[in-house]
């Protein structure tokens, strides 16, 4: 044995910190959706920093309805062997056999998700018994520190999935940016009944308080249709971006999914943004919040 | 002295951060005209494919060339590592091709294969560092003119050529600033 020294980290401190860290890796990137190891391929060559590996987008778990359930391990490998940046995959909220076996499967990360329908109405999964990580989605501050509590080493804000509507979205961040500010202003007496408030564990309010910030890597999510509502996104404070439906749902999805990562690398750059903006054909449909049936960010406890 | 950061994607950030402690000056490079203000640059951690292509496309990639070429030391750490290589094991196209180094992508696996090792690396530091390693490649061998400077298992991890710089862990995700002092005194 040479004398380097390696250490054990399964479900360690230090396995959370290297989860929490791959989520550093992709900060100022694109994630996107893809349902076939083709999309996926399109994905990559656009320059996006992971695939999120599904079965259904989800405008289309939106109009055919029914229960949504974690893709077949099939469609996640042959999506994994097509590309060779990170792959994610989603699992129910609460099921934790369906992220044992995305771990099984050696995808780079889960994200227990709300726009599939829940497995279970009352407890998340214990992310910290996983080596895997995990990205959960959060509407406000207290949301995502119970998340971060159960062991999620990223957090995205929620949006609408599948609406090609940016505003819930736009209040999801704002809510977050909004809540770390307000702590930070707080005297120390304040901030246990914050912690109470909010329904969050104490310890992860005070690191906010302190930090201004989150102690992980925070994207934008659910409703992203152009490179402007990244690049808004963005702007608002968030470190990276999913993109769902709004780019294979688009008329010119290569086209749309080179313009929406440049839009993320140069968002604070105008001229770079109205260039990259022009010609993408029709974006995806769209739905207005006030008229959807099922409201995705609403499920989460 | 003021130390770019290549900031297309990726770490960023913590390698500000690490500059700006040793008491250099740290800037985020996104132009063709804040490369021209910096003496050293840093090509951060990331994914390799997504930075690489940003970096073609915003015409940035031949002015770093080109200062490279002068003698601008240039560090790479993970997928920066990548950027720099002449040779990418399985791949065809090279990013800025000035490296006389083999590297192998995603060496080890998936994340659930990234590790945390430990080591001291002769003339870089004086005590055992931490090595953090996340979807790491690693090199498969060196060209001549290639100083090996550090390796695990018996692969490459640390090397230099003249004023290049790579390393496959990222010493920006620790508190040990022995690489960044390396790179800044030394380079």
């Amino acid at each position: 044995m040479s004398e380097e020294k390696f250490k054990d980290t399964n479900a360690s401190p230090e396995r959370y910190s290297l989860n929490k860290n791959l989520a550093e890796m992709l900060k100022g990137g694109v994630i996107m959706d893809v349902t076939t190891p083709e999309q996926a391929k399109i994905a990559e060559a656009a320059g996006a920093v992971a695939v999120m590996a599904l079965e259904r987008v989800p405008a289309d778990i939106r109009k055919q309805g029914g229960v949504a359930r974690m893709s077949d391990p099939k469609i996640i490998k042959a999506i994994k062997s097509a590309v060779t940046i990170p792959v994610m995959a989603k699992c129910r909220i609460g099921h934790f056999v369906e992220a044992q076996i995305l771990e099984a499967l050696g995808i780079d990360y889960i994200d227990e998700s709300e726009v599939l329908t829940p497995a279970d109405e009352s407890f998340h999964i214990d992310k910290k018994k996983f080596k895997v990580p995990f990205v959960c989605g959060a509407r406000n501050l207290g949301e995502a520190l119970r998340r971060i509590g159960e062991g999620a080493s990223m957090i995205r804000t929620k949006g609408e999935a599948g609406t090609g509507n940016v505003v819930e979205a736009v209040r999801h961040i704002r809510t977050v940016m909004g809540e770390i500010r307000k702590l930070q202003n707080m005297p120390k007496e304040e901030l246990m009944t914050a912690a109470k408030e909010m329904g969050a564990p104490y310890d992860l309010v005070l690191y906010v308080a302190e930090n201004g910030k989150l102690p992980v890597v925070n994207f934008a999510a659910g409703g992203v249709a152009t490179p402007a509502d990244a690049a808004l996104l963005m702007q608002l404070g968030c470190d990276g971006v999913f993109v769902g439906s709004g780019i294979f749902k688009s008329s010119n999805p290569e086209k749309r999914a080179k313009a929406i990562v440049k839009a993320v690398t140069y968002y604070n750059d105008p001229d770079v943004l109205a260039q990259v903006s022009e010609d993408l054909g029709e974006a995806m449909p769209s739905q207005e919040i006030d008229k959807l049936e099922d409201r995705y960010a609403e499920r989460g406890w | 002295m003021i130390v770019g950061v290549l900031a297309l994607q990726g770490a960023v950030r913590e390698h500000m951060n690490m500059i700006s402690r040793i008491g250099a000056t740290p800037l985020a490079v996104k132009t063709r005209d804040e490369l021209k203000k910096i003496d050293a640059l840093i090509l951060p951690g990331g994914e390799s494919t997504t930075i690489g292509k940003l970096m073609t496309e915003f015409n940035l990639k031949d002015e770093i060339i080109r200062r490279a070429k002068e003698g601008m030391p240039v560090w790479g750490t993970c997928a920066g590592m990548i950027l720099l290589a002449k040779h990418i094991v399985n791949q065809e196209n090279t990013h800025l091709d000035l490296m006389d180094i083999w590297v192998r992508r995603n060496a080890y696996g998936s994340q659930l294969d990234s590790f945390i090792a430990e080591k001291r690396v002769e003339g870089v530091s004086e005590k055992p560092i931490p090595m953090v390693f996340i979807r790491a490649p690693y090199v498969e061998k060196v060209g001549s003119g290639v100083k090996i400077l550090s390796e695990i298992d018996g692969k490459v991890v640390a090397a230099r050529e003249g004023n290049l710089l790579a390393t496959a862990f990222h010493p920006e995700l620790t508190d040990d600033l022995s690489f960044h002092r390396y790179f800044i005194e030394k380079m």
